[in-house]
């Protein structure tokens, strides 16, 4: 594998992503004689799911810290020793063109100060997901971070938001995020989850056809215990509370609705609150492209794909997250067989029997964490829900009452909620909520990242403009 | 138990990073906002409507709330940047730009 990029390569396959998706898939590829560009914004490989200490640090057990870590360890030494596969790092993809073949536009480096375009035969996006956020009273306090966040930080910089920490939200990653942080070292006072957890008991079938998921849920569980942390199920953080920092957190009963009960909060001391609901996939390239889309049981929007992950747009294929959310395995065995079908190769059976259980179980715990309809209630009209242009959830409402806005873009519209530099991605869910409006659609982003104006300027990529 | 123990680290010399004047010490390979969380700080912004501080909340460059000014170049998001040695990170306020204001 060369660390590299050579403008002048027609590469067969372009994949976007180099998280297990795009390592399985850019190893199947090259296993099958294709030369193949992998692309992406971070500096090694793995993504978010397989990210890891930087060298320096010096980790002598960096799979302490991961499950699956000797398929990443493996995966990673094959494309080093695959001369047709070029990794292209710090590479930031803002937009996929198509013409008679595929050319990506990145910027490069963590600053975008530089740019690159890359040409393929065919595309393939691996682009994961990113954490869906629901915005209650104080979550904009310092020491307040995501689940994912604090994974991240963890498992790349060794580092803790603070020594007492409460994970709140839904869905697994909480099990997996607070089973890590309790063994890097942080007290968790309480995991607290939203849903009773009762959803996956109606899907026994898809449970039994799934053991290795059983078992990683069993290793968190048994982690968990260990350190003595409490799942508080079917509550949920209302309110975090400080001044300049979260020194505590207030947690509810919910109903059967997500609706705070009553008279049943109760609150409990930390410096750093981990939060999360779930995981929202990242498809703004294919959606500019007009790519079809299906709305998941959890309510967010999911590229459609057919049984060889082709996308509904010519050339383009999609694995992993980005056609639904269903975690590593599922992704591992998705980009096999994507690789396979842009070699035209018929699919391995192994992978198509992962795939077939693992998206039956990805299904299943999207219905099981899907967010009850009134959570709203815990939103009070003060409480900002775009973090990035400081708009209140009064300013939203009225938007819908008094101005008889009916969707998230109208909302938008009148009150700048989503317009700020994350682009909606934050508080893209909630406000579609808050409007009444329809959820699950495609948020729109013409440019995947922020790009400086010189690097659109300069398009074709001949002309070089000077500073 | 501590994350560094936990994955029996053996990190380099570190480095020294100011954080609005203070020496801070990085690990080498750390962010920005790494070093900072190490450290106990967890805001190193104001925001532009509510002065209210900031720090790093999604950890993987999606969010741009750990915007701060490094090396006198505001808007940088510290998740995303490695520490580096003299590195100067100050609290940024509003959109940092203040000398533009008239």
């Amino acid at each position: 594998m060369v660390n590299s990029t050579s403008e002048q390569v027609r590469y067969d396959l372009a994949v976007i992503g180099a998280g297990p998706a795009g390592l399985a898939a850019a190893d199947a590829a090259a296993g099958l004689g294709l030369r193949v560009a992998l692309v992406d914004a971070g500096a090694g490989l793995g993504g978010q799911y397989y990210r890891h200490p930087a060298p320096e640090l010096g980790a002598a057990r960096p799979d302490k810290l991961h499950h699956g870590w000797r398929t990443f360890a493996e995966l990673r030494e094959r494309l080093a020793a695959a001369p047709l596969v070029d990794h292209l790092a710090g590479h930031h993809v803002w937009a996929a063109e198509r013409g008679e073949d595929w050319i990506l536009h990145a910027t490069r480096g963590p600053e975008a100060a530089d740019r690159a375009t890359v040409t393929a035969r065919c595309l393939l996006l691996a682009t994961g997901a990113y954490e869906r956020q629901l915005p209650f009273p104080g979550w904009t306090l310092p020491g307040v971070v995501t689940a994912g966040g604090a994974q991240a930080m963890l498992k790349s910089g060794l580092v803790l938001p603070g020594r007492r920490i409460v994970v709140a939200g839904s869905g697994p990653l909480l099990l997996a995020a607070a089973s890590s942080l309790a063994a890097a070292g942080a007290r968790i006072p309480a995991i607290v989850e939203a849903t009773a957890y009762l959803g996956y008991a109606r899907g026994l079938p898809v449970l039994a056809g799934n053991p290795a998921k059983l078992a990683e849920g069993a290793e968190h569980a048994a982690r968990l215990l260990r350190h003595g942390v409490r799942l508080r199920r079917r509550s949920a953080v209302v309110e975090a509370h400080g001044t300049d920092r979260i020194t505590g957190v207030t947690v509810a009963r919910l109903d059967a609705r997500w609706k705070p009960v009553p008279g049943t909060e109760r609150r409990i001391d930390c410096d750093a609150l981990a939060v999360g609901h779930g995981l929202v996939p990242q498809i703004d390239l294919a959606v500019e492209l007009g790519a079809d889309t299906v709305t998941t049981a959890d309510g967010t929007a999911a590229l459609r794909v057919d049984a060889q992950q082709r996308t509904s747009v010519p050339g383009l294929w999609a694995a992993g997250e980005t056609c639904g959310v269903g975690g590593a395995d599922l992704a591992l065995a998705e980009g096999v067989l994507a690789a396979h079908s842009v070699a035209g190769k018929p699919a391995p059976a192994r992978e198509l029997t992962v795939r077939r259980r693992r998206r039956a179980f990805a299904a299943l715990m999207a219905a099981a964490h899907a967010p009850g309809p009134d959570w709203t209630g815990w939103v009070t009209d003060d409480t900002d829900v775009c973090r990035c242009e400081e708009v209140p959830a009064r300013a939203v409402r009225e938007a819908v009452t008094e101005l008889g806005a009916a969707d998230a873009r109208t909302v938008k519209l009148l009150t700048r909620a989503g317009m700020g530099w994350c682009q909606g991605r934050m508080c893209g869910p909630a406000v579609a909520c808050l409007s009444g409006g329809p959820v699950g659609r495609p948020d729109s982003r013409p440019l995947s990242c922020p790009v400086p104006l010189a690097q659109l300027a300069q398009r074709d990529g001949t002309t070089e403009l000077s500073e | 138990m501590d994350p560094l123990e936990l994955v029996g680290a053996e990190p380099g010399p570190a480095r020294t990073i100011l954080f609005d004047g203070r020496p801070v010490s990085a690990l080498p390979g750390q962010t920005l906002a790494a070093a900072l969380w190490a450290d106990g700080v967890v805001a190193w912004r104001t925001t532009r409507v509510g002065g209210r501080p900031r720090g790093a909340f999604c950890g993987i460059g999606q969010c741009f709330d750990c915007l701060a000014t490094v090396n006198g170049r505001p808007n940088q998001r510290l998740c995303l940047l490695t520490a580096e040695h003299g590195d100067a990170v100050t609290t940024q306020e509003g959109h940092g730009h203040g000398e533009l204001d008239v």
